[in-house]
C-alpha cells in the first residue's frame, strides 16, 4: 500500500511538539533529526511481521511513541501523557510499560546495539543443535528468523560500549542487524565537533568489519534504498549513516544545539506549528 | 582421620550448568573470556552453539544477554565478581533489572579468598553493588553442592539473579538432609543458645569452627534478597545477640541486610564482621587473608567473648 511519507512525517512533527510543550520537557532536536528515518521504517514497507526495532538512543521518544501511535499500536491521545505519572510514555522509553509494544528499555546510551546485537543472535540460534562442530561462530551463516534494527545517535558513538558491540557483531557474523545512526552533529552542550569529534565514522564501521552507507537522512528515497539493500547484505552487520538536521522541520529550529532539550514556549509552538501546515 | 573433600562454588556452578544445558535447550552461556575460570568449557564443547564469546567487554556482555533473554532465552553471565557488576553496573541496571530480563548474573572470584591475583581482582562489594538494585535476586552457596542447588534455582527462577562463587575449593557444609534451598530461604547448620552467627558463603567455615567452643546458632544465609527474615528472627529471639560474618566490605552486604531488619523490627546487639572498608592484597594461601582481615575463627571468638561477658 502506497504511503504518503512526508505527509505522515509533517503529522508526526506536529505530535512531537505538542506532547513535549505538554509535557514541559522532552528532546526535540534528535526526535525531529530521526522522524523521516523512523517514518521510512516503519510505513515505507519496510519491516517484516517479526523485524524487531530498538530504540537505543532512548530521548528521541517522541518521534518513536508518535511513529508508534501513527501506526495505531498505541492511542494517538495517549501522546499527551507523556512524562507525567502513570503514563505508559515514560520520559525514556521503559519496556514493561508497553509489552509487546517496546522491546528494550533505553535511556543511558550506548545500550541498545548490544541488545540488539544479542536479539539478532538470538535470530539466528538452532536450539536442536547440541554437537556440531566446534566453530568460532557456529551461527553465522545461518538464516534468520528476523531482522533486528537499532536507532542510535551520533553522540552515542563516544561510548565505549557501542565499539564493545560493533566488534561482536562482526565475529557473529550478524547480517540480520542494521544499525542507523542519526548523524545530527548536535548532543546536549554543544556540537559533536567541539564536544568530542567523532572522526569519520563510516570508516571506522568499516574497519569494525561492517557494510557501511552514508545518506541524506531526510530523503525518503536514499532510506528506503539503504534499508532495502541492508537485506541483501551477508555475512556482515550493516550500519546506515544517515547525515540529519537537528530539528529538521521548523526553522527556528533546525541546526540549534540548545534545542536538543527543552519544551517550546506557547508562541514558539503555534509559530512551529504553523510551519508545518 | 576422615580426608576432608575440598571442592569450589565454582566447580559445582559447572556442573550444574551443564546438566541444566542438556535438559533445557533455552539455557545460554555468554561469557567474557573466562569460561575456564568459570568452569563452562565442558558446557562450551558440549553446545557451542549455545556458548556465547564476547571477550573482554563486559558491558557489551550484558547487553547482549538482555538481548537473548528478551528473546527468550534464560542467560548465564560468566565473569568474575570483580568485573560483574563491577564494570557493568548501569547495564545490570537498566538492560537486566528495569527490563526484568531472565539474565544470570554469574560472578566468581569473590571476597579477598580469590588471594594471589591481590585487590584489583578481589571482589568485596559486589553484595553491595547488587544487593541495592530492584529485581535483583542475589544468592551466594556456601559450598559446592549449594551452588550447584542455586544454579537450578537461578534457572527456574524467572527474572534477574546475581549468583557469586569463589575460587578456592573449601569443605562441604552443606547437609544434604538439610531443609530445601528455595530463593528466599537460609539454613541453620547448628543450633545453639546464646548466639546467632549469621554468614554467607565459604567463609562459613570458620563460623562452624568457632561454633565448636561456643553454644552458637549458626546460620548459613545464602539468599541475601530476598532474605529468610522469619528464621532470623526467630533464632535472634531466643539468643538476643547477633554476630555477622562475610567475604565482603563490612558496608552494604550481609551484614548491612541482616541490621537493617533487626534494627527496625527487632534490636538487639549486632557485630559486623567483613573487610573493614580497605582493599585486600596478594596472598597465597586465602586463609591467611581471612586471618590477617579479621574474618577468621579467632575474629569470632574474640567478638562473641565481648558480647558473651
Amino acid at each position: 500500500m502506497e504511503k504518503n511519507l512526508p505527509e505522515i512525517a509533517k503529522r508526526v512533527r506536529k505530535e512531537i511538539l505538542g506532547m513535549v510543550f505538554e509535557a514541559g520537557s522532552g528532546h526535540i532536536a534528535g526526535s525531529f533529526s530521526s522522524t523521516d528515518i523512523l517514518v521510512s521504517l516503519y510505513f515505507g514497507d519496510i519491516l517484516e511481521k517479526k523485524d524487531k526495532f530498538v530504540l537505543s538512543a532512548g530521548h528521541y521518544c517522541p518521534a518513536y511513541y508518535s511513529v508508534l501511535a501513527e501506526a495505531d499500536m498505541i492511542p494517538k491521545k495517549e501522546l499527551k501523557t507523556l512524562r507525567s505519572l502513570g503514563s505508559r510514555l515514560q520520559g525514556h522509553p521503559h519496556n514493561l510499560g508497553l509489552p509487546g509494544i517496546v522491546l528494550t528499555s533505553s535511556g543511558p546510551l550506548g545500550q541498545g546495539l548490544s541488545q540488539a546485537a544479542g536479539l539478532a543472535l538470538a535470530a539466528k540460534m538452532d536450539p536442536s543443535a547440541s554437537t556440531s562442530a566446534m566453530s568460532s561462530v557456529p551461527n553465522g551463516s545461518r538464516q534468520a528468523k528476523f531482522r533486528v534494527y537499532c536507532l542510535m545517535s551520533d553522540a552515542e558513538q563516544q561510548e565505549g560500549q557501542i565499539w564493545e558491540a560493533a566488534m561482536f557483531s562482526a565475529k557473529y557474523k550478524l547480517d540480520n542487524l542494521v544499525g542507523i545512526i542519526d548523524k545530527n552533529g548536535i548532543q546536549i552542550d554543544g556540537t559533536t565537533e567541539e564536544i568530542m569529534p567523532l572522526g569519520d565514522l563510516g570508516a571506522k564501521y568499516l574497519s569494525f568489519g561492517w557494510e557501511t552507507m552514508e545518506i541524506d537522512g531526510h530523503n525518503f528515497g536514499q532510506i528506503l534504498d539503504a534499508l532495502e539493500t541492508s537485506k541483501h547484505i551477508s555475512d556482515k552487520p550493516t550500519v546506515i549513516i544517515a547525515r540529519t538536521i537537528p530539528g529538521k522541520g521548523v526553522s527556528f529550529m533546525e541546526g540549534k544545539w540548545q534545542w536538543h532539550v527543552g519544551a517550546p514556549t506557547k508562541k514558539e509552538l503555534e509559530k512551529a506549528l504553523k510551519e508545518l501546515k | 582421620m576422615k580426608k576432608e573433600i575440598l571442592k569450589s562454588t565454582r566447580d559445582g556452578f559447572g556442573e550444574a550448568i551443564l546438566e541444566l544445558g542438556k535438559k533445557d535447550k533455552n539455557i545460554v552461556v555468554v561469557d567474557a573470556d573466562l569460561k575456564e575460570s568459570l568452569r563452562v568449557s565442558a558446557f562450551a564443547e558440549k553446545f557451542p552453539e549455545r556458548f556465547i564469546e564476547v571477550g573482554v567487554a563486559e558491558q557489551n556482555l550484558i547487553g547482549v544477554a538482555a538481548g537473548l533473554a528478551l528473546f527468550g532465552k534464560t542467560v548465564f553471565t560468566t565473569s568474575f565478581a570483580c568485573f560483574t557488576p563491577a564494570i557493568c553496573w548501569n547495564n545490570i541496571r537498566i538492560s537486566v533489572c528495569y527490563s526484568k530480563a531472565n539474565v544470570k548474573i554469574v560472578g566468581s572470584h569473590g571476597g579477598i579468598a580469590t588471594g594471589a591475583d591481590g585487590a584489583s581482582h578481589q571482589a568485596i562489594e559486589d553484595l553491595a553493588l547488587m544487593r541495592v538494585l530492584p529485581e535483583m535476586v542475589v544468592l551466594a552457596p556456601a559450598d559446592f553442592s549449594q551452588a550447584k542447588e542455586l544454579t537450578r534455582l537461578a534457572a527456574k527462577h524467572k527474572g534477574p539473579v546475581y549468583l557469586r562463587l569463589t575460587r578456592p575449593a573449601t569443605p562441604l557444609i552443606t547437609s544434604y538432609r538439610s531443609p530445601l534451598t528455595k530463593i528466599g530461604g537460609s539454613q541453620i547448620l547448628r543450633t545453639g543458645e546464646n548466639l546467632t552467627i549469621i554468614g554467607c558463603g565459604p567463609i562459613l567455615t570458620e563460623a562452624l569452627k568457632a561454633a565448636e567452643n561456643l553454644d552458637a546458632e549458626v546460620i548459613n544465609c545464602y539468599s541475601l534478597k530476598p532474605i529468610d527474615k522469619k528464621t532470623i528472627i526467630n533464632s535472634v529471639r531466643k539468643t538476643g545477640k547477633v554476630i555477622t560474618i562475610e567475604d565482603h566490605s563490612i558496608y552494604g552486604g550481609l551484614g548491612s541486610a541482616i541490621a537493617e531488619i533487626l534494627a527496625q523490627e527487632y534490636p538487639v546487639p549486632v557485630k559486623i564482621l567483613g573487610i573493614k572498608d580497605t582493599f585486600g592484597e596478594s596472598a597465597r594461601d586465602h586463609r591467611q587473608l581471612w586471618q590477617k582481615y579479621g574474618i577468621s575463627k579467632e575474629t569470632i571468638l574474640k567478638e562473641a567473648e565481648k558480647m558473651l561477658r
